[in-house]
């Protein structure tokens, strides 16, 4: 069994591990960054489609560009990839070590000893499991993110003719990726009034291709012996499906877009404390977890939309990793709340007196909506909010009064409600 | 060649029987008409090793049942499959169900189970925390436990042909002739067997195979199950088998800690018309977990990983298994009806129609040499990472893992792969790969590039569990693009 120690060992080398293990190697922490895949990049290297790092590389790039910049940073600042490398396990000892078994057919089992800890191992895809969707269990039912690794990675066709349920940005993607491919794509079918993906996803990846997207709709029935032969698809009133409605779609493949989950098995492990709203961590401002020396950023804390805000939160938590090793963390002594009409608000406390970033997802779908920040009954910060959709994030910056025990956000809905 | 015996299925039965006859001196070819053996009733079910007191003294389900059950140790200890004898609770929530509670508790006396325990609140309480706490009363039962049933069925399989036995697999039986004292059964692709003995042990088809070949009339009804299974973090995971009180047609919902390590709740019992018919349906989620809430706490629709059905191959004409030599053609053992508790007396059925085949003149010499054990499996779920260092050193594809849910490494895929599982559920259901919490969203593609790999066949040709069921269609640039 080899052993190792270093001061920071990033676990995943997607966009949040490597924007990480960027700042921390660059302050001259020795850094590790361990992933499962031969490459870095997790899911990016799959998103062979642009749109990716205007903001944070000021360039459209596509995902594999992307992760190669993102790698090439985090080489370039000195921090060790491990590739096609597993964590197993991840427990903090009595001395305040948090110990990370890593397992490789290349180099064995190795103890790798850190100081500190970044977890950034992104999402899972929910599956047709999770939503108990009826009918029978045949070949041609993947979930969107499989069928983008199958065409895009290793270049096989998951099927000819295809239904996507749920309008998920990925399976937006895979809407316009499929018909690129000559798979024929039948139709959306979100349950939602509204689409759960990026609007622009929906006009580049659905309307440019004319394939309907059946809002308001729920996948009833799975049909196909061996193979997906269809799908029965009925209208929701109340959220009921409406039976006399339902009609029938013939495919032969069936892509589950319909939600992402913070991959926190590990985490739970460790012993950290989930928040229930987001899937991922409870985090302070510095973005430690409830077990010192564990700190969480990107997907794995809360899913977001655009891939260059999980760099930008990575960097964020690195600096709150970079001061917990100069014992150098303040404690947090305001507490933050998601009022009306948001579902969280990230990170879940803060300090008085100073600059922080919070970042919220609305319930509601509204133009011209107007957040607010309250510390008890005075509003502290007002900012508008052109365009809401639960689909988008939205991220504020504000600075917390002086004395402010407790900050709360609220969402009021704009003039035009939808 | 021609066989001794012939057994038409490999599920339970069919399998059970194929290990004993591997212990004497005679021939045995096994045929299957799906593409790997315990794909059919055999795969879907609770996996539930019943404890005797479910069925009438009088019953052949009640002899064969406890009898199986005992086998179950021994078994577990030379072939390696995962079984927990872990325990069944039976809960009543009122005081009318603790009557049927008490004549369960003496039908289990009357078939000799030793070790019931009658239970008042207090004490079903103390042996499972997690009851509602609204609990009246019940019994235990010790000797009862939960086993993976594919794992047993290829375990089962492993060690027949370890000694001997021969398996066909893709072999549906068409027709079956008897002339010259000699069976001849062709397949629907064309293969022909000849063997002086046949078995019967086609599950939900056995009706079918016994009109095909001339014997005995009878209708085997398929009675639905559906079965939710909870991620293996499930808060409400208990310690035991919970049994709610039985209804006359079925053992009801359960609470299975499955010896896999996840939760399962189901099944639910309904009779379908089609033998195929393996749909889940809407409500049914609902129900399950309201029944089990009212059982236990901790059970959360959030935990659920998938969904599934089961067909229990219930005989129309009685309530009993039907295991017998034919009364119409010579040489043919019926072994039809084998429903629940026939997963748990499957040792016992198995030793049952080895016998009545040497009552009806098969030669059964004991053989010199059996190879009792398989040997030991390792998995890295289950090893110490010292014991992974070592494992390790001798195969590097023990660290690599492939399967994050489960923690199953390339290793245990490759052996899959290698005793002759090819497909995606094959591999999944000898090795857990692709089970847990992402149901194959992140391995899939790994698991199908080893496949293809290990076996020579190409990734585009891979299947789920057979013909028809192909996963992929095709390369990239195969289809035609419409501008």
């Amino acid at each position: 069994m080899n052993e190792r120690m270093v001061d920071v060992a990033v676990i995943g080398a997607g966009a949040a591990g490597l924007a990480a293990a960027t700042v921390t190697a660059n302050a001259g922490c020795s850094t590790v960054v361990i992933d499962r895949e031969k490459f870095p990049g997790g899911i990016l290297r799959q998103c062979i489609h642009n749109g990716f790092g205007l903001r944070y590389f000021k360039e459209e790039l596509t995902g594999p560009e992307y992760a190669g910049r993102a790698a090439g940073k985090c080489l370039d600042a000195g921090a060790e990839l491990w590739l096609d490398h597993t964590v197993s396990n991840l427990k903090r000892t009595d001395d305040g070590l948090l110990v990370l078994d890593v397992l490789s057919a290349e180099t064995g089992v190795t103890r790798l000893t850190a100081k500190a800890v970044m977890l950034a191992m992104g999402c899972r895809e929910r599956n047709r499991g999770n939503l108990a969707i009826p009918g029978s269990r045949p070949a041609g039912v993947f979930t969107a993110g499989t069928a983008q690794k199958l065409l895009n990675s290793v270049g096989v066709l998951p099927g000819k003719s295809a239904v996507i349920v749920g309008s998920g940005d990925i399976g937006l993607i895979m809407a316009r990726r499929l018909t690129w491919c000559g798979i024929k794509v039948k139709a959306v079918v979100e349950i939602m009034p509204h689409p759960s993906g990026l609007t622009r996803n929906i006009v580049q990846c659905l309307n440019d291709f004319d394939i309907p997207l059946y809002l308001g709709h729920a996948v009833v029935n799975i049909c196909g012996k061996n193979r997906v032969s269809g799908v029965d698809i009925a209208p929701l009133a109340d959220g009921i499906p409406q039976d006399e409605k339902t009609f029938h779609i013939d495919c032969d493949t069936l892509l589950f877009s319909v939600g992402l989950i913070p991959e926190n098995e590990l985490s739970v492990t460790a012993g950290v404390t989930l928040d229930l709203a987001t899937g991922g961590a409870k985090v302070t401002s510095g973005y430690e977890t409830d077990v010192p020396g564990i700190f969480a950023a990107g997907n794995v804390l809360h899913v977001h939309d655009l891939v260059d805000f999980v760099s930008e939160e990575a960097e964020r938590a690195a600096k709150g990793v970079l001061q917990y090793l100069k014992k150098e963390t303040t404690a947090d002594n305001c507490r933050a709340a998601a009022g009306k009409n948001l579902k969280y608000v990230v990170p879940g406390s803060c300090r008085a007196g100073e600059k922080q970033l919070f970042s919220f997802r609305p319930l509601i779908v509204t133009d011209g909506g107007k957040l607010t920040a309250k510390c008890g009954d005075d509003v502290v910060f007002t900012q508008r909010i052109p365009f809401v959709r639960p689909a988008e994030m939205i991220a504020v910056e504000v600075d917390v009064p002086e004395n402010a025990a407790g900050i709360t956000f609220e969402l009021h809905p704009g003039e035009v409600s939808k | 060649m021609i066989y001794d015996t012939a057994i038409i299925g490999g599920g339970v039965s069919g399998a059970a029987t194929a290990w004993w006859l591997s212990r004497y001196e005679t021939n045995t070819v096994l045929l299957e008409k799906n593409a790997d053996v315990g794909f059919g009733v055999s795969k879907a079910n609770s996996g539930i090793v019943h404890g005797g007191f479910h069925h009438p003294v009088s019953s052949l389900k009640a002899q064969l049942e406890l009898r199986g059950n005992l086998m179950f140790e021994q078994l577990r200890h030379e072939l390696g499959f995962p079984f927990e004898r872990n325990g069944i609770l039976v809960a009543a929530f009122s005081e009318e169900e603790m009557t049927t509670v008490r004549k369960l508790y003496e039908q289990g006396i009357a078939n000799g189970v030793h070790d019931l325990e009658m239970c008042g609140r207090e004490r079903m309480l103390e042996l499972e925390p997690k009851l509602n706490p609204d609990v009246v009363g019940g019994f235990f039962v010790p000797g009862g436990g939960t086993v993976e049933p594919y794992c047993y069925v290829f375990s089962l399989m492993e060690s027949a042909i370890g000694n001997g036995v021969e398996l066909r697999c893709g072999f549906e039986v068409v027709s079956g002739s008897y002339q010259d004292g000699l069976w001849t059964l062709q397949s629907a692709d064309g293969r022909e067997i000849q063997a002086r003995y046949v078995v019967n042990a086609a599950g939900l088809y056995a009706d079918q195979v016994s009109a095909r070949c001339g014997a005995e009339k009878f209708t085997i009804i398929p009675r639905k199950g559906e079965e939710y299974l909870l991620d293996r973090t499930c808060a409400g995971r208990p310690s035991r088998v919970i049994f709610p009180v039985p209804s006359k047609h079925s053992k009801g919902v359960l609470v299975i800690p499955t010896a896999g390590g996840t939760t399962m709740i189901g099944p639910t019992a309904e009779i379908v018309e089609e033998k195929d018919d393996n749909a889940t349906t809407a409500g049914n989620q609902k129900r399950i977990l309201s029944l089990v809430r009212n059982m236990i706490n901790g059970i959360s629709e959030r935990d659920c990983i998938t969904a599934f059905a089961g067909l229990r191959p219930v005989l129309a004409e009685s309530e009993d298994f039907y295991i017998a030599p034919s009364e119409k053609v010579p040489c043919f053992i019926q072994v039809a009806g084998i429903q629940s508790p026939g997963l748990t007396a499957s040792p016992a059925i198995g030793e049952y129609v080895k016998d009545l085949l040497k009552k009806s003149g098969l030669s059964l010499a004991e053989k010199a040499q059996i190879k009792y054990f398989l040997p030991a499996r390792h998995t890295a779920r289950e090893a110490t990472l010292e014991q992974l260092d070592k494992l390790h050193a001798e195969n590097p594809a023990w660290a690599h893992i492939v399967c994050r849910c489960e923690k199953i490494s390339e290793a245990e895929v490759i052996a899959a792969v290698r005793r002759g599982h090819t497909t995606v559920d094959g591999v999944k259901f000898y090795t857990r790969a692709g089970m847990g919490r992402c149901q194959g969203g992140f391995c899939s593609t790994g698991i199908l590039q080893i496949i293809s790999r290990e076996s020579g066949i190409p990734m585009t040709e891979l299947t789920k569990r057979g013909p028809g069921s192909t996963l992929l269609a095709g390369k990239l640039g195969d289809l035609e693009v419409k501008a």
